[in-house]
């Protein structure tokens, strides 16, 4: 597997920020009561983190170390912007369906983390690599949990009322609140169970820690240069 | 060796009250409830009935067969969780969407957390919510089709949907007058209308020391202090003396208040194990109950009141935890702020 396979892999599976890193909970349990807003707001973020990353990664030695947060906070919002505009000229019934979760990708963590984590360390093609991995990750994830909710919750796929049809009955819950956490908590268990066959199959995958991004395999070494030079 | 050299921590003498000989407690005194269930909306209730229990009893070896653990349905209690499910139902729920009220009650509330003892609210009435949202139209559907073992087809409102279309008193012109409440011949859910029955039930739970009153009386006390204040017919809106006290007592005896304080807020895992704190516990019930009934947009809230008060429960043990025996008051406070 080469170095930009890998940021595919790593975002996708290993490091998925919806089932394994918990990044972006906000947009995950709020906009996925339909697979289609699910698949909406994943592609919508990940055009805004390949962007963010490869220009972050672009400017990373002009950004000063002690102002990179704001900086990267304007990076990002210019793009969101500008993903608004484009969303609302040409899907206006999905922007109208995700509302006030466009703008809020400005503050999505899993942009900020990959900034932080490793645009801001990495050259720009690892780093735009990285972002289609994250935001691959994420849109599958978001697209799942939304595709799960609408069976369950609306007997439909992707809006074909393929269940209703055959007589379905739809259990309201699942596109409400508590379907989503109801969800999310399964898929996430389900992957727990998955990844720990894998590690007694004897391949280990890099556990998530503390630190913002969750993403230590990659930025330990980092991680004491960066602490280095905030003194 | 003889039993005297036995040596272990305390406590050293049990009582022989096992998880079992409650649960089946519980379940007996279920059972007027049940019976007139079935007097008052048909063998259907009946059929309902087992659905839910072999619902939550399969559920249960099923979630022990795979996560490895040894079956725990003999403890009985997933046969109470499915008895207190099915008559918070009405008669006419299909059978399939009681099936997924047993299954997310077992499964989800109770042996995910842990199996009994371990769940952080009441099964059965989290199961009830799960189905209130879930199949909103089906779980407050209260018109039977087939007639009763009285002839009766139920039609109308519930008397507590009644109740709050009247402003909350039993006018002349409403189906239901207090003596219909208390026997129970009125539309609602399978186990709570009839308040004679629950009283028999709660009686046998009571005498047996199932349950001590602290939790019924102030949950039944405060809810009825509140509708005393704050509800529709109210001494603060200048209504007539016995219409308060008649408008209070329909409050009582309507809906699911009465199965709620005696059966579901008694519940041993969700409720507080300190005195005061049970009689907190039950004021927190009360008092939720009447907001939801005066101010929410459903006539009823008992379950959703019950199941709120139940995340307190962890809190209000914090704040009622006992003073240890020969520590006076003052040191103890001294040391907390030390």
């Amino acid at each position: 597997m080469n170095k930009y396979t890998e940021r595919l892999y790593n975002g996708i599976i290993k490091e998925n920020p919806t089932f394994v890193l918990m990044l972006g909970m906000c947009p995950t349990l709020a906009v996925t009561s339909s697979a289609i807003n699910g698949l909406g707001m994943g592609l919508s973020t990940t055009v805004v983190l390949i962007f963010s990353n490869l220009i972050i990664s672009l400017f990373r030695k002009r950004i000063p170390n002690s102002v990179r947060i704001p900086a990267f906070i304007v990076i990002v919002a210019s793009l969101v912007t500008i993903v608004e505009f484009l969303m609302k000229a040409y899907f206006q019934s999905l922007s109208d369906a995700l509302g006030v979760y466009i703008p809020l990708i400005v503050v999505n963590c899993i942009i900020l983390g990959r900034a932080e984590s490793y645009a801001s360390k990495n050259g720009p093609i690892k780093s735009a690599f990285d972002g289609i991995g994250m935001g691959l990750g994420f849109t599958i994830g978001l697209t799942l949990i939304g595709l799960i909710r609408e069976i369950l919750g609306a007997g439909t796929v992707f809006d074909m009322p393929l269940l209703k049809d055959l007589g379905y009955t739809p259990i309201a819950i699942f596109t409400r609140a508590p379907g989503a956490f109801l969800v999310l908590a399964f898929l996430v268990a389900g992957m727990n169970i998955v990844r720990k066959k894998m590690e007694a199959k004897g391949k280990p995958l890099a556990k998530p820690s503390g630190c913002i991004s969750g993403d230590c395999a990659n930025c330990s070494s980092h991680c004491e240069n960066s602490t280095a030079e905030n003194k | 060796m003889s039993e005297l050299l036995h040596v272990s921590s305390a406590p050293h003498v049990r009582a022989k009250i096992s998880t079992n000989r409650v649960m089946l407690c519980v379940i007996i005194a279920m059972l007027p409830t049940m019976a007139f269930g079935i007097y008052n909306f048909g063998f259907r209730a009946l059929l309902l009935v087992a659905v839910t229990v072999l619902s939550c009893v399969i559920s249960e070896t099923v979630y022990n067969l795979i996560a490895k653990k040894k079956n725990t349905i003999g403890d009985l209690s997933a046969v109470v969780t499915g008895m207190i499910l099915a008559l918070n139902m009405p008669v006419t729920l299909p059978l399939w969407e009681a099936v997924i009220g047993g299954i997310f009650a077992i499964i989800v509330v109770k042996m995910l957390f842990g199996g009994l003892g371990q769940n952080f609210m009441n099964p059965a009435l989290a199961a009830r919510c799960f189905l209130l949202i879930a199949f909103a139209e089906d779980m407050s559907n209260f018109k039977t089709e087939t007639a009763n073992f009285a002839g009766t087809i139920y039609s109308g409102a519930t008397p507590l949907a009644e109740l709050e279309s009247t402003k909350g008193i039993l006018a002349p012109w409403n189906q239901y007058q207090l003596e219909d409440l208390f026997i129970g011949t009125t539309p609602g859910t399978i186990g709570e209308t009839s308040v004679l029955c629950l009283l028999i039930g709660a009686l046998i739970l009571v005498l047996t020391k199932t349950i001590s009153l602290r939790i019924p009386l102030s949950y039944l006390g405060s809810f009825a202090v509140f509708m005393f204040v704050f509800g529709a017919n109210s001494i603060t809106s200048g209504a007539a003396i016995d219409t308060v006290f008649t408008s209070v007592l329909a409050q009582l005896m309507a809906g699911g208040i009465m199965f709620g304080a005696f059966f579901m807020a008694t519940d041993y895992a969700t409720s507080p194990i300190t005195r005061k704190g049970q009689i907190l516990f039950g004021i927190c019930c009360g008092v939720l109950t009447g907001i939801f009934r005066c101010f929410g947009g459903s006539p009823e809230g008992v379950s959703y009141a019950i199941i709120l008060s139940n995340l307190f429960v962890p809190l209000i043990e914090k704040i009622t935890i006992p003073r240890a025996f020969g520590i006076p008051k003052k040191s103890l406070k001294k040391k907390e702020a030390a």
